[in-house]
């Protein structure tokens, strides 16, 4: 599998590692958001036979974190981001 | 004072040189390296800064020459710098003092082993070791790949020329590495 990263272009899925779903990104506050949005945040995940947004870490890159859009029945590859854009764009990593 | 003596990264007193068929792997001992980090929303600040006091900061996956330090991207907004050892052995002071607190600047020549590879053409040998399309890869080229299992970064200086830069710790094993493959490739 070929990811194609935003700035190094075509890079071979072994030099990354897998993380999981994106939705990690928007955690909530744990003080203000509740115990139940905390926990949903925390153990509960969406297993979609479809469209999926992950995190890959390019360990054996430049070790940036991307948000990659995925569909986990073909493994086709539609989009891939920078993490730190995705989470900046939601108003995170002041 | 205690009289100390500088090992290299093999444990020896003299940088290591081995001459595998075409190719001559030399080990480096006479580089200082320092990573170079632009601080958050300081980019501009530190391009100044590196830029008067002589520090290339290339694009993403290169390499660029100065007069007296080099540098490869390693990460975005982020850099190696070299330096010769003899003149920059306090590289991370040296280049603190000269970037400021645009950059965060931290010590790696204590982390790395440098091994210096050249042949013709290496592409017999890489291709062995690495998914780097090296032979498609323009001079200049510097990235983070995995050679027998350990993360190294590969600078191409020319078709016949490479710099290969690994964990110190496995400095043995990278060498045993490149070693056998330069064997099995010629």
């Amino acid at each position: 599998m070929i990811i194609h990263h935003p700035i190094l272009g075509p890079r071979d899925a072994q030099e990354f590692v897998y993380l999981g779903d994106a939705a990690l990104i928007d955690r909530p506050d744990g003080m203000t958001a509740g115990v139940e949005v905390f926990h949903d945040w925390l153990y509960n995940r969406d297993n979609p036979a479809g469209e999926h947004r992950e995190l890959w870490y390019h360990e054996q890159g430049d070790r940036s974190w991307l948000v990659v859009t995925r569909n986990t029945v073909t493994h086709e590859i539609t989009r891939v981001e920078l993490a730190r854009d995705v989470a900046r764009s939601k108003g995170r990593s002041k | 004072m205690a009289e100390l003596q500088a090992m290299t990264a093999l444990g020896a007193r003299q940088a290591a040189v081995a001459v595998v068929g075409p190719v001559t792997i030399t080990e480096r001992c006479d580089v200082a390296l320092a990573s170079v980090a632009a601080r958050r929303g300081r980019m501009a600040d530190l391009a100044r800064a590196a830029q008067a006091a002589g520090v290339p900061l290339p694009d993403a996956a290169r390499h660029a020459g100065g007069a007296v330090y080099n540098a490869f991207w390693v990460a975005p907004e982020m850099w190696f710098v070299e330096a010769p050892f003899a003149s920059h052995e306090l590289i991370a002071d040296q280049l603190k003092a000269a970037l400021g607190d645009a950059a965060s600047v931290t010590e790696q020549s204590d982390a790395w082993v440098i091994y210096d590879l050249t042949a013709p053409d290496l592409a017999p040998l890489l291709e062995r070791l690495c998914n780097v399309d090296f032979p498609a890869a323009p001079d200049g080229f510097a990235t983070r790949t995995v050679i027998e299992h350990l993360g190294c970064y590969l600078i191409r200086h020319g078709r016949g020329q490479v710099r290969i830069i690994g964990a110190r710790s496995s400095a043995g094993s990278l060498l045993h590495a490149l070693e056998v493959a330069a064997a099995a490739a010629w």
